[in-house]
């Protein structure tokens, strides 16, 4: 199932990936697509635009590498108020979670 | 989120974009290639074939373009930078209708201008603080008369409150003094100061740069003379000499010495023009018939920190209501009234603030013109330009995209209009502040400084959005086909909402020229009120014999010969002296009590101007005698004292008596009475617009004092102010160390004196001029493109039998209509303006019928004048010209 994830969604996604490790773009796409087992894919542009909105908040920090076939590749790093940010939005995000589980479980 | 390192990152990597386009477009096209390197490499490692995941990942990801677009339409600069691109293409067209650009660009330059010029007037002097420190802390307390109107307070009041008051910090009362100051070598010169109490400094809150303050000890009689100068007057005759601080200087003949020197920006907003300060030394004992209890003061007091005015206030009046016992009051200055407590500030604008802000809507109203008139030409342009509105919509931009760029056009045009109207608005500050009445306070701080920038470009970006949006929006409306498939001949629509435009702006000029005509008709009638004296071919002048400062003999002596000498200048037909002029600011009253009537004098306000004048003042004056006679050569002092009343004095004093014979005291009450031996007419003192005042008349001679400062009134046989320089010198020839101030005839004295009706006159004739002009322009533009469009239909009818004349009254009519529409508008507004300016006119209502006539043919003679070129070349059309056109 693709679903196109919402930008909000999209943003606290990137967060917590780039938690564990820096990362180049691709490897945010596929982290995300492969822990998510599929569930949520993300398209090149949308995630160029996040990462871009991200790093104008100083949430994250790019950087330029070489790679080992000369070309360059951007790696970017969480920063601490993109953590901070992090652990707000999971925050809000686990309590609403929880809020529309209760309410479904409720109806059944 | 809005940290300031987000707003710097936001900034600077917008900015890199901005000005690094073609690095920004390669870090995504590198990002993107690296991206699909990887995702290939990731598909064959998950085993998919090489060319298979090459196909896959360039279906996926080829496409960096879009990737690009909407990166840079998630920054904030792509929105600048279509700005900037809207701004060039504005830019560009513009300058392809230069004609059209520069009337636009004119008509916001007046319209942006004045109001700016206005802008900076009213702004300083209505809403900015005092220049002192806390100065919302200041207030002015005056006393009330019995008719409730503020009166100045007496010294005893002051006393009184200054010991009860707990509200206020510190209070103080002041008069003017104008010292004659005589530095060795140099010319003498008339200064203007202040006497003051003792913390008057203390109370405005400034303390002298140099030197101190005023002790307690020194505001008491005979508590030596010394004086504080301000940093003007310091600089201009001390040299700045920080040594002048110790030094006598001679005031009036008298040594004072100088204990202090104002800092240099300080300046007392009550009397602009002050230059030293004295002590006021009055008798704390409070003498009954002293000056002590005259009302002749000013006072100003300071709250305490953190006391609200309301506080205050209660204070204040309560005092006033509950007299004690340990603070004896006169009658007359027994507060029974209560006292007037206001702000200082309000106080200090009280007197111009009706007439600043009926400029100031006035001038809104001129703006609101001059973009009606630019919103009717761009509606025009706009109808013009469907053609090309309509190819760039068939080529996809969207209608807000359109507008956008239209309002952008009209936002260009309004900043370049309000960069030429900046030039206007610097031009008429300086105008107005030549111009400005000498009452206006403030007047120095009155320029175009950065708040009055701030304020033009604000209205400048204002209104292009608003001279814009409606001529955007209906440029706009229509489908692309239309536009696109047959030219503009039939294009009403635009019509429909220039005309309504067109009665607004006929309206807005009949408002503004009611209003002008009003006050124009107030200076009329003003001017043409009796004064009571003949004011042309007379010469007055001011002097000052103070430097012969506590000799009597001698300034009575200096003054008499002076007269002599003047009496024989060639040209002069009568001279008088007297202690105070009409219309000049001069206004000196003292208590008056009539032996008839003393029981009445006790609670009313019993004060008449005195006037002490030689025998032949009325002469000069050409003040006329009513009953008995005038003062004359057997008043000298030797003889039982004389004097002449006004008839509003017989009036007020004297009602159902026969006044000649009546004996009454003035100022004094322990001399022997004055008995009256004639009765002149009431002369207009304060102002043209006041009626006249009880007045008594007496000679010099036998005034218990000699005046040091009298006026001079000379009438002369031909022009009066041609005798200035010879009687100048017969005066000096007497003594040429007196100084001569005030020189002047008696006719600008009257001209001056209604100098703020007359600035505020003639700002308004020069609104409504031009809003008479915007209007009339108005008029012709929107008849003149109605006959370009429907000059067929003018050959139609002209071919159908219609003859010239129907045609010529077809587009006549239609223009005098929108006219006549605008001006019952305008009426209306016109009532409701002329009543909200009530108390700027004299002598006639506020629905004068003179005034609405003449507006009203005024406008209709200018709007018949727009019509009659259009209706007569739609009169003038050819039918078949016009016909086979087609």
């Amino acid at each position: 199932m693709d679903t196109d994830v919402i930008q909000g969604t999209l943003d606290l996604l990137i967060l917590k990936t780039l938690s564990l490790e820096p990362m180049h773009g691709f490897g945010i796409a596929r982290r995300v697509e492969q822990v998510s087992r599929g569930v949520f894919k993300v398209n090149p542009g949308s995630l160029m635009v996040a990462l871009q909105r991200l790093e104008r908040a100083a949430a994250i920090d790019g950087e330029w590498h070489q790679t080992e076939n000369g070309r360059r590749a951007r790696f970017y790093t969480l920063t601490r108020a993109g953590r901070k940010r992090l652990d707000a939005e999971a925050e809000a995000w686990t309590r609403r979670a929880a809020a529309v589980a209760r309410l479904l479980n409720a109806q059944a | 989120m809005a940290t300031p390192r987000t707003a710097w990152r936001t900034l600077t990597a917008g900015l890199r974009v901005l000005l690094r386009r073609d690095n920004a477009d390669a870090d995504v096209a590198d990002e993107l290639a690296h991206f699909a390197t990887e995702a290939e490499a990731a598909l064959i490692a998950d085993g998919v074939s090489p060319d298979e995941a090459r196909r896959r990942v360039r279906r996926e990801y080829g496409d960096d373009t879009r990737v690009r677009e909407q990166m840079r339409d998630a920054g904030w600069e792509e929105s600048l930078a279509l700005a900037v691109r809207d701004v060039g293409y504005a830019v560009r067209r513009l300058r392809r209708d230069a004609s059209f650009t520069v009337v636009i660009c004119a008509t916001l330059a007046l319209g942006i201008g004045a109001t700016t010029a206005i802008f900076s007037a009213v702004n300083p002097v209505l809403f900015r603080p005092l220049p002192y420190p806390d100065a919302n802390r200041l207030l002015a307390i005056a006393d009330r008369s019995a008719a409730g109107a503020p009166l100045d307070v007496t010294f005893g009041t002051y006393r009184e409150l200054a010991s009860r008051a707990r509200t206020v910090e510190a209070f103080a009362v002041f008069k003017p003094w104008q010292p004659t100051l005589l530095t060795g070598g140099s010319e003498p010169e008339r200064l203007d100061g202040q006497r003051v109490s003792v913390a008057y400094f203390q109370a405005l809150g400034v303390r002298p740069a140099i030197g101190r303050e005023f002790l307690d000890e020194e505001d008491r009689p005979r508590g030596g003379a010394v004086v504080i100068i301000s940093h003007g007057l310091w600089t201009r005759r001390f040299a700045g000499d920080p040594a002048v601080v110790g030094r006598q200087v001679r005031f009036d003949g008298y040594p004072f010495t100088v204990i202090g020197v104002m800092p240099a920006g300080f300046r007392v907003v009550q009397a602009p023009t002050a230059e030293a300060w004295a002590p006021l030394q009055y008798d704390p004992a409070l003498p009954p018939d002293g000056r002590e209890w005259g009302h002749h003061l000013r006072m100003i007091a300071r709250l305490r920190r953190g006391v609200a005015l309301a506080a205050a206030q209660r204070d204040i009046e309560e005092i006033a209501t509950h007299p004690v016992i340990e603070f004896r009051r006169m009658p007359w200055a027994g507060l029974a009234q209560g006292l007037v407590v206001t702000p200082l500030q309000e106080e200090v604008v009280r007197a111009v603030r009706p007439a600043l802000i009926a400029i100031a809507g006035a001038v809104l109203l001129v703006l609101l013109a001059a973009c009606v008139n630019a919103t009717s030409l761009l509606l025009a342009r706009g109808a013009q330009r469907r053609g090309e509105l309509a190819m760039r919509t068939a080529l996809g931009a969207g209608r807000w995209r359109l507008i956008r760029q239209l309002v952008t056009e009209s936002v260009v045009l309004a900043c370049a209009g309000g960069a030429a109207g900046v030039v206007v608005a610097a031009a008429g500050v300086q105008a107005l502040v030549v111009m400005a009445p000498a009452a206006l306070p403030r007047v120095d701080a009155i320029r175009f400084d950065g708040a009055a920038l701030a304020f033009a470009i604000a209205v400048s970006a204002l209104v292009g959005i608003v001279i814009g949006a409606l001529p955007a929006w209906q440029a706009t409306r229509r489908d692309p086909h239309d536009g696109l498939q047959h030219a503009p001949r039939t294009v009403a629509g635009h019509r429909g909402a220039r005309s309504v435009l067109v009665v607004a702006e006929v309206a807005v000029a009949l408002v503004l020229l009611v209003v002008a005509g009003l006050l124009v008709r107030s200076l009329q009638q003003l001017f043409a009120v009796d004064t009571g004296f003949s004011s042309s071919h007379v010469l007055t002048l001011q002097v000052s014999a103070a430097d012969r400062g506590a000799d009597p003999v001698a300034t009575r002596q200096f003054f008499e010969r002076a007269l002599a000498a003047v009496q024989v200048v060639p040209g002069a037909e009568a001279a008088g002296w007297t202690s105070q002029l009409p219309l000049s600011g001069d206004f000196d009253k003292y208590g008056a009590q009539v032996e008839a009537n003393v029981a009445m004098d006790a609670t009313a306000d019993a004060s008449a101007l005195r006037y002490a004048v030689t025998p032949r003042y009325f002469d000069a004056m050409g003040i006329h005698l009513r009953r008995g006679r005038l003062l004359d050569d057997r008043d000298r002092a030797v003889a039982p004292v004389a004097v002449v009343v006004s008839e509003s004095f017989v009036k007020h004093r004297l009602p159902g008596l026969e006044p000649i014979g009546q004996r009454l005291h003035l100022g004094r009450t322990d001399l022997p009475w004055y008995t009256i031996v004639g009765v002149v007419g009431d002369v207009r003192q304060a102002s043209l617009a006041t009626e006249g005042a009880d007045a008594v008349y007496i000679t010099t001679e036998q005034w218990f004092f000699a005046d040091s400062v009298l006026s001079l009134a000379v009438r002369s046989s031909g022009d009066a102010a041609s005798l200035a320089p010879a009687v100048r010198r017969a005066i000096w020839s007497v003594d040429p160390s007196e100084p001569i101030v005030r020189v002047s005839t008696l006719g600008a004295l009257v001209a001056a004196s209604a100098a703020e009706r007359r600035f505020a006159a003639v700002i308004l004739e020069c609104f409504a001029l031009v809003a008479l002009v915007l209007a009339a322009t108005g008029i012709y533009g929107v008849l003149s493109g109605a006959v370009t469009e429907r000059l067929r239909e003018m050959g139609v009818r002209a071919a159908l039998g219609a003859s010239r004349a129907d045609l010529l009254a077809l587009v006549f009519g239609q223009g005098m209509a929108l006219a006549a529409i605008g001006v019952v508008l305008g009426a209306i507004g016109a009532v409701w303006a002329g009543h909200a300016i009530t108390a700027m006119l004299f002598g006639i209502s506020p629905l004068d019928t003179t005034t609405y006539v003449m507006v009203t043919v005024l406008l209709t003679i200018a709007s018949a004048a727009a019509c009659w070129a259009p209706a007569w070349r739609a009169s003038r059309v050819d039918p078949v010209a016009m016909l086979r056109a087609d």
